[in-house]
């Protein structure tokens, strides 16, 4: 996959808006795709993997800057199902 | 062709939607959750902003609760459409600022479409007859199912046995002789349930889910649209109701005052839409002004913030005033003593 990711900015959003941001852009995706989530809400750091495991994607990459502005920065792979195949 | 009943559960995070959804696919029926954004759900936000809150390990209890069932959980913002519910509920409110039958009707409204988009056959919910005052009072169950539209192919598990069998009952889904008959207040049947399904930790329900159901939060929300002279509210508005001290000295100002760094740092993000103020000369807090101040109305909302600063004991602090995206300028004040602030100042 050499695309570059598609970006989500969910700068200033407090959860549960990244996750909803998140899960719109990855409506639209296909299995392998790559998205970038910019987030500021340190809640992202639980939400987004728990989303993502529910829904069967990964998360590839987490960085956090501790920076003034606080942005946090996860890779997410979209996946085929998640745990919901009963 | 699929054979196998699909069906949506509305799912709070909270241990009655747990449990039914839980109920329903133990009877071998596909169950997928919604979870519905307001803008005053509890969860997460006074955590992602109050230190005092963070020191709980962060979790949404809604995808939590998903995790343990097996089910996906998709989170849908309602937080436009929610306005009316609140703002003109049919049904009025309950003990506060919440309309919660009205609420109820909306999301199971909600599910409905939902469950229509994605070729479900019927909707979960976890309600227990009297388990709330009004939203769960067993007159009001025909209401929620006939407002929403989802009429008969809305199934309560936990107290279905209660009630008229619904479609999937009717149609062999669900197994009726499998399901509740549970009412009133008491959670021990809940626990039990918890107990047998091996459920050990679960959202406990103290305060709900909802900053309507909280007295201060819905005195804050009247006093804003009083303040307003309309009723209607941004996300922005609730979102800085949750958030530091509010203050009204006057009717045609309040000061939001953060309580510590998370608040100071989250009310930052809103500097450049409201006059603020910060102390310069001692620690002290942010404070955004919401509605208009002249010179003198400045000169008290800094003497106030001068009184929540670390020098409230200094003869004079001095305090950096920027008008929306104005430059700042300094002013000098004498710190309000604690015993001048009005108790009738303090909103909510």
């Amino acid at each position: 996959m050499s695309a570059e990711p598609l970006q989500v900015d969910a700068r200033g959003l407090l959860c549960p808006m990244p996750v909803i941001r998140l899960q719109d852009a990855v409506a639209g995706l296909a299995e392998g795709a790559c998205v970038q989530l910019l987030a500021t809400d340190p809640g992202v750091h639980a939400d987004i993997p728990a989303w993502c495991r529910v829904h069967g994607h990964q998360v590839e990459a987490v960085t956090d800057d501790h920076d003034p502005d606080g942005i946090i920065r996860l890779r997410i792979r979209v996946g085929g199902s998640g745990i919901a195949e009963q | 062709m699929r054979t196998e009943p699909r069906a949506v559960a509305l799912i709070s995070g909270g241990l009655d939607s747990m449990l039914a959804a839980r109920v329903v696919r133990e009877q071998g029926v596909h169950v997928e959750g919604l979870n519905f954004y307001t803008g005053f759900c509890v969860e997460g936000h006074t955590h992602a902003v109050r230190r005092q809150d963070r020191e709980r390990p962060k979790r949404n209890n809604a995808l939590w609760v998903a995790e343990q069932l097996g089910i996906k959980l998709h989170i849908i913002d309602v937080v436009e459409e929610y306005k009316d519910v609140v703002i003109n509920p049919r049904h009025g409110y309950g003990q506060f600022m919440n309309p919660c039958l009205d609420c109820k009707g909306f999301m199971v409204g909600k599910a409905r479409e939902w469950m229509a988009a994605n070729d479900f056959d019927f909707i979960i919910t976890g309600e227990v007859i009297g388990q709330r005052p009004k939203s769960q009072l067993k007159r009001n169950m025909p209401v929620v199912a006939s407002e929403s539209g989802a009429h008969d192919r809305l199934l309560r598990p936990l107290c279905a046995r209660l009630l008229e069998p619904t479609l999937p009952e009717r149609e062999g889904w669900v197994d009726r002789e499998q399901l509740y008959d549970w009412s009133g207040r008491s959670r021990k049947p809940q626990m039990h349930l918890a107990e047998q399904f091996g459920l050990e930790d679960y959202a406990q329900p103290a305060g709900g889910c909802c900053f309507l159901t909280d007295p201060s939060y819905s005195r804050k929300l009247q006093d804003l649209w009083q303040a307003r002279g309309e009723r209607r509210y941004e996300l922005d508005d609730i979102m800085l109701l949750k958030m530091g001290r509010h203050l009204r000295p006057r009717p045609h100002f309040k000061l939001i005052v953060s309580r510590e760094d998370g608040e100071n740092r989250f009310m930052h993000g809103y500097r450049k839409r409201f006059t603020h103020l910060v102390p310069t000369s001692h620690g002290g807090p942010l404070a955004l002004l919401d509605g208009e101040a002249a010179e003198d109305d400045l000169e008290l909302a800094a003497r106030l913030v001068a009184r929540f600063s670390q020098g409230r004991d200094a003869d004079r602090v001095r305090v950096a005033v920027t008008e929306r995206e104005g430059t700042p300028r300094e002013m000098e004040v004498t710190p309000m003593a604690a015993a001048d602030v009005p108790q009738e100042w303090y909103v909510g």
